[in-house]
């Protein structure tokens, strides 16, 4: 199976999702790239948004993901408590 | 011919300043807020001990009967540094301004029976002052308390206090149009009317307090736990039943306000008390003490504006108990 990523800036508002990413998903990879954060991983990959909330200290919505996110590969699957990518096949 | 751009990519030596990578350990990246807060406070090398309270340095951990060995635990939940506090603000303020302008555009206040604004004119209008008294102590409690985590909160919080007090100002005004005689008449109730006489003195004995700790959980803590339960929900249950349902979208700031602070004030107390059991001991004593004063003064008031008075004072003190013993009290 192939994998699925995240490319996020890399500032500040991006900082609490990838440690939410890595705290809920174990075999992550995350890629430090110039001014990017790739955050990869096989078959599927989940924010969930209760995780950023706590790191943040207030609550944040799956839609704020826009904001920072630059690109993705996956079939999403967005709700208001997570945002998630699979491959669909 | 292809043209190749070539990035280069420069690790930054150090993730952050060397106080909070102590703090947070190394090669690892440190939230805005970390950054702003964590070891902020002067801890040593005072020259000189200042006139007005020359038996403590300027900046002392003796202040007040607690005892922490770290002060940097009391990290707000909210995690609160300059921007994320007035980003906050500015989000909560816009909604309150939508509120106002929809109130009077809609002319709702004609349809708001007199009786009602005048007894929000003379019951609740003066709580501008208590919001004002908060607002001074909380100063106080910036300039005597200790750690950056603590005072930047304190901070923070004297200025909702300040926005509070200006949101029933406004009130005021609008349902006197303007006539601002309404704010003397409110301030003699302050100073004057019995029923308003508990609150002000058990405010007016905050403010000769030595011990910072305690006005905290005077202040922020018991007295606050009274208030706005009983102005902000009990008291505009009733009124929307009789017609004043206006005045809850009014204060609708003041309510979303308290359920914020409500995260970062219990953890105070439960960081506290989990230090120690002497701090236990301590914030045990203050809680007992001031629950009794915050009760025997709110009830004259409750009886002013409640249909049950009795039931609604036990009701908030009832919350409040049951709040402080999830933070680890047994009260």
């Amino acid at each position: 199976m192939s994998k699925v990523f995240l490319a996020l800036q890399a500032i500040e508002e991006s900082r609490a999702i990838i440690e939410a990413i890595i705290k809920d998903n174990p075999d992550v990879e995350v890629e430090n790239q110039t001014a990017m954060t790739k955050v990869s991983a096989e078959g599927k990959l989940v924010i969930n948004a209760p995780t950023v909330s706590d790191l943040i200290g207030r609550e944040w919505d799956p839609q704020e993901l826009q904001l920072v996110l630059i690109t993705l590969a996956g079939n999403v699957d967005e709700d208001y408590d997570h945002f998630t990518i699979y491959w669909d096949n | 011919m292809s043209l190749e751009i070539k990035s280069v990519e420069i690790k930054p030596k150090r993730e952050t300043f060397g106080h909070v990578a102590r703090r947070i350990g190394e090669g690892k990246l440190a939230s805005r807020y970390e950054e702003a807060t964590y070891d902020l406070q002067p801890t040593a090398n005072f020259h000189y001990k200042p006139l007005a309270n020359p038996e403590f340095e300027l900046y002392d951990v003796k202040k007040t009967g607690v005892v922490m060995e770290d002060w940097y635990k009391f990290m707000d939940p909210r995690q609160y540094h300059y921007a994320s506090y007035v980003t906050a603000r500015a989000k909560q303020q816009e909604v309150a301004e939508q509120n106002f302008v929809f109130v009077e555009k809609r002319n709702m206040l004609d349809f708001m029976p007199e009786e009602i604004k005048d007894e929000i004119l003379e019951y609740v209008l003066p709580l501008r002052h208590y919001e004002w008294g908060a607002n001074m102590n909380n100063l106080q409690l910036v300039s005597e308390g200790y750690g950056a985590a603590l005072c930047n909160a304190f901070m923070f919080h004297a200025e909702d206090r300040l926005g509070n007090a200006q949101y029933i100002t406004r009130i005021g005004l609008l349902l006197s149009e303007n006539e601002a005689h309404v704010l003397d008449t409110g301030k003699d109730k302050w100073l004057n009317d019995s029923s308003w006489q508990g609150l002000r003195k058990a405010m007016e004995d905050t403010f000769v307090l030595k011990d910072w700790f305690e006005l905290h959980i005077a202040q922020n803590i018991v007295f606050d736990a009274f208030i706005h339960p009983l102005y902000f929900n009990l008291y505009e249950q009733e009124l929307n039943k009789r017609g004043g349902s206006s005045q809850s979208m009014m204060t609708e700031f003041i309510t979303v306000w308290n359920e914020e602070c409500g995260r970062w004030l219990d953890m105070t107390v439960k960081v506290a008390i989990d230090e120690s059991d002497e701090n236990k001991e301590l914030i045990t004593k203050w809680c007992e003490k001031y629950i009794d004063i915050a009760y025997d003064a709110v009830l004259p008031l409750a009886q002013k504006i409640l249909s049950n008075p009795v039931e609604c004072v036990d009701e908030v003190k009832g919350q409040l108990i049951a709040r402080l013993n999830k933070s680890g009290l047994s009260l």
